[in-house]
């Protein structure tokens, strides 16, 4: 480095810089010889050109980011040009080439993912903030957080052949017993569809959800729980007064990240939801999410209005889970004041 | 924020708040009790529900263990794929090609992802561009896998006419700048400022104070933020659908449809036979154990590091 080797010449001259600085500091430049301090910056360089060669380098890094969406964006709307002629925005409420059951799966699936996912995210942020040992805290936050490491396809793998033949069999029968009243599970129950598929998304979630509200309800200042502590409060009071009210907006930002992901989750749901263009009361009945009519349909896409549909898709897809994500990370961001949410 | 927690009536009702309480009355003794048994019934819950949680894992690792390593064989990394009808065979294409496709995205993707981390961290302090940016890293965190791969369908693919290899890998890298740049960021921002300043008033230029002080402090944390994202972007399938495609024999060309572990085992899994569904496992545990691996080392690397003393 170049600080080691001339260390001298600053040290000698910081004297004459003072004065220097002391006095007007334009005008020196005109008057007699040129300053030794300033001999030596220009003999090494002030990396001025440099620097600000380096600067424009990051920005143009980071506008890039700016730049992926944007490109994202119109790629997908340029070659979807041809769908959106010829189908219009009704696309998604008409029901003749189906995408509808896209929709409806992908809500289905998703919501329902949620209301598994979100009383089991609640309960481990809670347990790995308020109650756990101190011991435990760090084993079991890196266990939820391996979860979220497991590839979708192994996840995918795993359902189709533990889960698809445990629904099939044990637990499909037990749901048709107790609840078949209900009218939800009637029909064949292949093992495949909305119901498994709904489970596995929620198994893939849990630890996006799990590991913000940790986030979140750690940010939550210790002077709250004291207070509410002091005034007699037992421990769940405690964790409902004084660290999930003040949380609540975060943890509100932090399920929304988590719909964000079912949202788009494609390998898993594709691999066991039966991809049958259907719309159906039913949750033991196969159907279709709009990942999943890409990912299953794409290979099959012969014609130039067909592949334009299904990247309409794609673009429906992308403007969704942008706005979803949009405002979840506000939310999140209200709570945490802009520290990242981190995941995985 | 901190004044709205205690909205709710005390639980006796106004009246009873005239009076001194008396803590022995039935009344209170009944709702003291019945506090508890609710302060227990939650914690009960909790760890309820993180058993539960933590179930699944269990579950899944021993029986991929389990089905794994049962048809896990050498040949496995030597041979590749056998026709359909023979056994034997396996997926060493497969774990080529990801190496390759991975070592396309992590050029392209890491040094954009650092760099963007950089310029937040240390030229766009306080500035709005930077938050703006700041937050279209995070939502496009949030976008789904496949969305990246069918725009790069449009954008490589069907201008060139054919699947490739680059093309997944650039599929991936758009995947891992946005992790890599808020990680980046969030470590560079733990290097204490005096540090910086100590470099900036020796005279050292601030390209220079950024790469040889303030990245070199935070190498631990940047590298650790890097083998997240490449861990994530390894076991991805679904951008690689459209871009590489996946191939059953060896290839080695950028330009051509490239094999893939992910794709391998989803096209295995999906397939009727009982010699493929094996190879899939032993795929998945492979796949597995390559990604939990680096992210244990990172992890022990990570502890170890600098900024474990600094913070």
């Amino acid at each position: 480095m170049s600080l080691e080797q001339e260390p001298e010449p600053s040290t000698l001259l910081a004297a004459p810089a003072v004065t220097q600085f002391v006095g007007a500091a334009e005008p020196i430049l005109d008057e007699g010889p040129p300053s030794p301090i300033r001999l030596f910056l220009r003999k090494r360089g002030s990396g001025g050109a440099a620097d600000k060669a380096f600067a424009a380098l990051m920005l143009l890094c980071g506008l890039s980011i700016f730049a992926i969406v944007i490109f994202i964006f119109s790629i997908l709307v340029v070659r979807s040009k041809l769908s959106i002629a010829q189908f219009g925005l009704h696309f998604f409420t008409h029901s003749d080439w189906d995408p509808v059951s896209g929709d409806f799966g992908t809500l289905a699936t998703s919501l329902l993912a949620l209301v598994m996912a979100v009383p089991l995210a609640m309960g481990v942020a809670i347990f790995l903030t308020e109650l756990c040992p101190m011991k435990l805290r760090a084993p079991i936050s890196f266990v939820t957080e391996l979860l979220a490491a497991i590839p979708s396809v192994v996840y995918g793998l795993w359902a189709v052949f533990v889960l698809v033949p445990l629904m099939r069999d044990q637990f499909g029968t037990f749901l048709v017993k107790y609840l078949g009243w209900t009218g939800f599970f009637d029909g064949f129950n292949f093992g495949e569809g909305l119901l498994t598929a709904s489970i596995i998304l929620a198994i893939m979630i849990l630890p996006v959800i799990s590991s913000i509200t940790r986030d979140i309800m750690l940010a939550v200042p210790n002077s709250q729980r004291e207070a509410v502590l002091a005034l007699g409060a037992t421990r769940w009071e405690m964790i409902r007064t004084g660290v999930l009210r003040n949380a609540r907006i975060g943890i509100v930002g932090a399920v929304i990240l988590g719909l964000g992901r079912a949202l788009g989750e494609t390998m898993a749901v594709t691999m066991v939801i039966g991809n049958h263009p259907n719309i159906s009361k039913s949750l033991f009945a196969p159907g279709y999410t709009l990942a999943s009519v890409i990912a299953n349909e794409f290979s099959e896409a012969t014609g130039d209005l067909y592949l334009s549909a299904l990247i309409e898709i794609g673009l429906a897809l992308f403007l969704v889970t942008i706005v979803v994500n949009a405002i979840a990370r506000a939310l999140v961001w209200a709570v945490t004041r802009g520290a990242p949410a981190r995941i995985g | 924020m901190s004044t709205n927690a205690f909205h709710t009536p005390p639980p006796n009702g106004e009246g009873e708040m005239r009076a001194p309480m008396d803590f022995q009355s039935r009344r209170m003794r009944l709702n003291s009790a019945w506090r508890y048994a609710v302060n227990h019934a939650v914690t009960g819950l909790a760890v309820l529900s993180t058993l539960l949680v933590v179930a699944p894992l269990v579950a899944i690792l021993i029986y991929l263990v389990y089905m794994g390593s049962s048809s896990l064989n050498l040949a496995f990394f030597t041979k590749i794929p056998a026709p359909v009808g023979e056994t034997g065979g396996g997926m060493a294409n497969a774990i080529l090609g990801s190496g390759i496709v991975l070592g396309l995205c992590s050029v392209m993707g890491i040094p954009v992802g650092i760099a963007a981390g950089v310029y937040l961290a240390e030229f766009g302090r306080g500035k709005a561009l930077a938050s703006a940016i700041r937050f279209t890293a995070d939502v496009l965190n949030g976008v789904p896998s496949i969305v990246m791969g069918i725009a790069i369908y449009s954008l490589i693919v069907m201008r060139q006419q054919h699947f490739s290899a680059f093309a997944g890998g650039v599929a991936l890298a758009i995947m891992m700048v946005p992790t890599i740049t808020r990680t980046t960021e969030e470590m560079l921002a733990t290097v204490p400022h005096a540090i910086r300043e100590a470099a900036l008033g020796l005279g050292v230029p601030k390209w220079r104070t950024v790469l040889s002080v303030s990245l070199k402090t935070a190498s631990p944390g940047i590298i650790t933020g890097c083998m997240l994202a490449f861990a994530r972007v390894a076991g991805e399938t679904a951008p690689l659908l459209f871009t590489a495609f996946g191939n059953q024999f060896w290839s080695f060309r950028l330009n051509e449809p490239i094999a893939a572990l992910p794709l391998q085992i989803y096209v295995y899994a999906m397939s009727p036979y009982d010699e493929w569904h094996r190879l899939a496992w032993a795929g998945s545990l492979v796949l597995i154990v390559m990604i939990m691996v680096a992210v244990t080392l990172v992890r022990i690397y990570a502890s170890r590091g600098v900024l474990k003393g600094a913070s």
